[in-house]
C-alpha cells in the first residue's frame, strides 16, 4: 500500500511553525517512514498532484492567498490549518483596525496601488478545514501528537480549558497580581506549563479563544484590575483581533 | 566571440530551500541579457503600520513575528530601540544574556541553512531527507546542533520562535547560576560536532565566480560586532546607529517596486560574508583556523563563500557562547527586575543588531505614554536583493561562456539565490518586491 502523503505550505506568514516541524529534529523519522513528504518547499524541491494531508501555515492577506488556499483545498484530503495565523488569523489582523488605505501608503508611499491587500483572515474564513493546531508558533510536541491521529485516520482533539487551568497545576502565581494583563483567562490551553506565564510572562492570546469562554468572569478581573477598554482591546487585537464578540464584550 | 549559445530562458517558479517565496527570471537573446531579475512574491504583511499603537512592552511580541528564523534577532533589535527610546541602560548582566540568545540564533539559523538548505545541492539529492539514509552521521549530527541552538534558547527566553523571557530592560525570569552550569556542560557535548561541521565543509567546493562589491556591517573595538556597534562598509564610510540614514539609502528603482538599499554604489551585501570581511581580525582564534582550513581569506569577493563564512561564525558564536556562559557563572546572577513603567516622556530610539542575514534596523517612534506612533525597519534581505541581482548580471554571461547547459543555469542562479540565505518573509514586510 502507497505511504500516505504530507504537504507543507505557507500563506503570509513569518514560515516559524514549518521550523517548528523541522525542530522536532529525530521525532520526525518515524513519520517519516510511515509517510512521504512530497512538498515542503521551505526544506525541499518536489510537488505532487494530490496531498492526503496539507499542513498549511499562514493566514490570507490578498486574493491571491484566497486562490492559492483553494488550490491547496482542491488536491487535499485532509486540510489542516497550522499554527495562529491559519487558525484565528494571527498577528496580521492587527492591521483591520487601522484604515486599509493609510496602512498601505504607511508602508508604501506613493506606490500603495501596487500592493492590493484585504482584511486577513484564518484559513477556514475561506475553504474548509478539518483540523487546527494552534499556537505562535505551533508546540512540536502538539504537532507531533496530532499527526499521529491524522495518520492513524483519527480527529486530533485540542485542548478546550483555558491557561488558567495549566498554570493553577503549574503552581505558578497569576500574573494578575504581578500587575500583567494575561489572556490565560479565556485563551484555549495546550502550551502551559512550558511557556509565557511559567517563564513570568502574560498571555497574549496566540492559541485564541476556547469554546464558550467565561466573558462575565474575565469582565470582572478586568474592571478589578482597572483596565481600561483600549487596554483591553489593545491586548486582543494582537492575536484575536477576529473575535466581534471580544469587541463587544468590551 | 561568444562561440557558447546565444539564447537562454531560465524561469524558476517559488526558488524551494530558501525562506519565504521568490521566482528566478533569466532571459538572454542573441548575446543580449534582456532580463534577470528575482522577483519576490511574498503577500505584504504591513508590520511597520502595524506598529503604530502598540504598547511598549509589546512591540517585541508583535515583530518577533516577522520572522520564524530570525525572531530572536528582531527581538534583541526591538528591544534595544525601545531601551534607547526609553534612555535606559543595559546591566553587564542583561548584555551578556542577550548576546548569548543572538549568538544561539546565528548558529540555529547557520547551521539550518549549510546543512538543511546548502549541503544538498552539493550531495545533489533534492532536500536533506534523502540524506537521512545515505549520510546518517551528517543529518543526525546537523540535528543534535539544531537542537543545542533551539535549547539555548529554550532555557534562556523560553524559545527560539518567538522567545518570550525577554523584555525592555532585562528579563521577566533569570537562569539561576545552576541553570547555567548545566546548559554550559550540554554546549560542551557538541564540541567536535562543531569541529566536524569545519572538517564537512572544507571537502565541499564553492563555485568560482568573482565579484567585488560594498560590504557593510556593524563594527566594534572590542569584539566581532554581532550585538553592538557603528556601522561600516567596506568602501570606509561609518555611521553612528542614530544615523543609520546616512549609508543606508532606501530608494524604489524603476524596474521594481522593490525598496532596494544602497549606500553609493548600485547595491550592497550584508550577511556573514560582509561580517568576515570587515571584522575577520576579531574572531575567534578557533575561528580563524577554521577560516584557514575552509580556505576563506579576506577580501573574499565570492558570494557563494557566504555559506563558507557562516561556518566560520558557527565556530566563533559556539566558543564566544561558552565563554559569555563561563562569566555570567562566575559573577553569579543578581535579581535584576526589568522597568514595569514607561519612563513618561516621548521618545525616539534605533536598535541595531547583527542577524544571521546581516545588519537589521529597528527604529521606533514613542509617544509619553510608551505607544508606539512611527515606525522603521530596515531588513538585511532587502539590503541584498539589488545584490543578488547585479550579481546575476556577472554571473549569467560567465556561465553562458562556459558554456553551461540552461538546466546547469537555473540550478546555478538557484545556488546563487541560496547563498544569501535570504529570508523573503522578513524583507516584505517592508515591501513586496516585484521586479519586472
Amino acid at each position: 500500500m502507497a505511504k500516505p502523503t504530507l504537504m507543507f505550505d505557507a500563506l503570509s506568514c513569518c514560515e516559524g511553525c514549518e521550523l517548528q516541524v523541522v525542530n522536532c529534529g529525530p521525532a520526525l523519522l518515524p513519520i517519516l517512514e510511515r509517510a512521504d513528504i512530497v512538498r515542503f518547499r521551505e526544506a525541499s524541491d518536489g510537488d505532487a498532484d494530490h496531498y492526503d494531508i496539507a499542513f498549511v501555515e499562514g493566514s490570507i492577506v490578498t486574493e491571491h492567498d484566497v486562490e492559492k488556499a483553494k488550490e491547496i483545498r482542491a488536491k487535499t484530503g485532509v486540510l489542516v490549518a497550522l499554527g495562529a495565523c491559519a487558525t484565528i488569523g494571527g498577528v496580521n489582523v492587527v492591521k483591520n483596525f487601522q484604515d486599509p488605505d493609510d496602512v498601505s501608503e504607511y508602508v508604501y508611499g506613493d506606490k500603495k496601488a501596487w500592493f492590493p491587500h484585504i482584511p486577513a483572515r484564518p484559513l477556514k474564513a475561506e475553504v474548509k478545514v478539518d483540523a487546527e493546531i494552534h499556537g505562535c508558533p505551533i508546540n512540536p510536541q502538539e504537532f507531533l501528537a496530532a499527526a499521529k491521529c491524522l495518520l492513524m485516520g483519527k480527529p486530533y482533539k485540542q485542548p478546550n480549558y483555558p491557561v488558567c487551568v495549566d498554570c493553577k497545576l503549574a503552581d505558578n502565581v497569576c500574573l494578575w497580581h504581578k500587575g500583567l494583563p494575561c489572556l490565560g483567562i479565556v485563551t484555549r490551553a495546550g502550551c502551559a506549563p512550558f511557556l509565557c506565564p511559567s517563564a513570568g510572562h502574560k498571555c497574549i492570546g496566540c492559541r485564541g479563544l476556547v469554546d464558550d469562554p467565561n466573558a462575565q468572569a474575565a469582565k470582572d478581573v478586568m474592571a478589578e484590575f482597572g483596565l481600561t477598554v483600549d487596554d483591553i482591546l489593545r491586548e486582543f487585537r494582537l492575536f484575536q483581533g477576529i473575535y466581534d464578540e471580544v469587541a463587544k464584550e468590551a | 566571440m561568444a562561440k557558447a549559445a546565444k539564447t537562454l530562458d531560465v524561469r524558476v517558479d517559488y526558488v524551494t530551500r530558501v525562506e519565504g517565496h521568490g521566482n528566478i527570471r533569466a532571459r538572454v537573446e542573441d548575446g543580449e541579457l534582456v532580463e534577470c531579475q528575482l522577483e519576490v512574491i511574498e503577500s505584504p504583511r504591513f508590520f511597520e503600520a502595524m506598529l503604530r499603537g502598540r504598547s511598549w512592552k509589546d512591540a517585541m511580541f508583535l515583530t518577533t513575528r516577522i520572522c520564524g528564523i530570525c525572531a530572536c534577532g528582531h527581538g534583541s533589535a526591538s528591544l534595544k530601540a525601545t531601551e534607547d527610546a526609553m534612555g535606559f541602560v543595559r546591566s553587564e548582566q542583561t548584555e551578556r544574556l542577550r548576546r548569548i540568545v543572538l549568538h544561539a540564533e546565528q548558529l540555529d539559523s547557520h547551521w539550518l541553512h549549510v546543512y538543511f538548505l546548502v549541503a544538498p545541492d552539493f550531495f545533489g539529492v533534492p532536500s536533506v531527507i534523502p540524506l537521512a539514509k545515505t549520510h546518517t552521521d551528517v543529518v543526525l549530527r546537523a540535528m543534535r546542533l539544531k537542537a543545542l541552538a533551539t535549547h539555548i534558547c529554550r532555557v534562556l527566553v523560553g524559545r527560539h520562535t518567538h522567545p518570550i523571557g525577554m523584555v525592555p530592560g532585562g528579563y521577566m525570569k533569570l537562569p539561576s547560576v545552576r541553570v547555567l552550569k548545566d546548559l554550559r556542560a550540554e554546549v560542551a557535548k557538541v564540541e567536535a560536532d562543531v569541529q566536524a561541521t569545519v572538517d564537512l565543509f572544507a571537502t565541499l567546493k564553492m563555485p568560482a565566480f568573482e565579484r567585488e562589491t560594498e560590504y557593510e556591517s556593524i563594527t566594534n573595538a572590542d569584539e566581532y560586532a554581532f550585538f553592538d556597534g557603528d556601522l561600516v562598509t567596506s568602501d570606509g564610510d561609518r555611521a553612528r546607529p542614530r544615523d543609520y540614514g546616512q549609508i543606508i539609502h532606501e530608494s524604489i528603482v524603476r524596474h521594481s517596486s522593490a525598496k532596494h538599499v544602497k549606500n553609493k554604489r548600485e547595491s550592497l551585501m550584508v550577511g556573514a560574508l560582509a561580517r568576515f570581511n570587515n571584522n575577520h581580525k576579531q574572531l575567534h582564534p578557533k575561528a580563524k583556523a577554521a577560516a584557514e582550513k575552509l580556505g576563506l581569506k579576506a577580501p573574499c569577493h565570492n558570494t557563494f563563500h557566504n555559506n563558507t563564512a557562516q561556518v566560520v561564525e558557527t565556530v566563533h558564536c559556539y566558543y564566544d557562547v561558552l565563554r559569555l556562559l563561563d562569566e555570567l557563572i562566575q559573577a553569579g546572577i543578581r535579581d535584576e527586575k526589568p522597568p514595569m513603567e514607561w519612563s513618561g516622556e516621548a521618545g525616539e530610539g534605533v536598535g541595531i543588531v547583527e542577524v544571521p542575514r546581516g545588519t537589521l534596523v529597528h527604529h521606533y517612534q514613542y509617544d509619553k505614554k510608551g505607544i508606539v506612533t512611527g515606525a522603521n525597519l530596515v531588513i538585511p534581505t532587502n539590503q541584498n536583493l539589488a545584490n543578488i541581482e547585479a550579481d546575476f548580471r556577472a554571473y549569467v554571461p560567465q556561465l553562458m561562456k562556459e558554456g553551461k547547459s540552461q538546466d546547469e543555469i537555473r540550478h546555478a542562479l538557484e545556488m546563487l539565490v541560496r547563498a544569501y540565505d535570504p529570508c523573503i518573509s522578513c524583507s516584505t514586510h517592508l515591501v513586496e518586491v516585484e521586479f519586472r
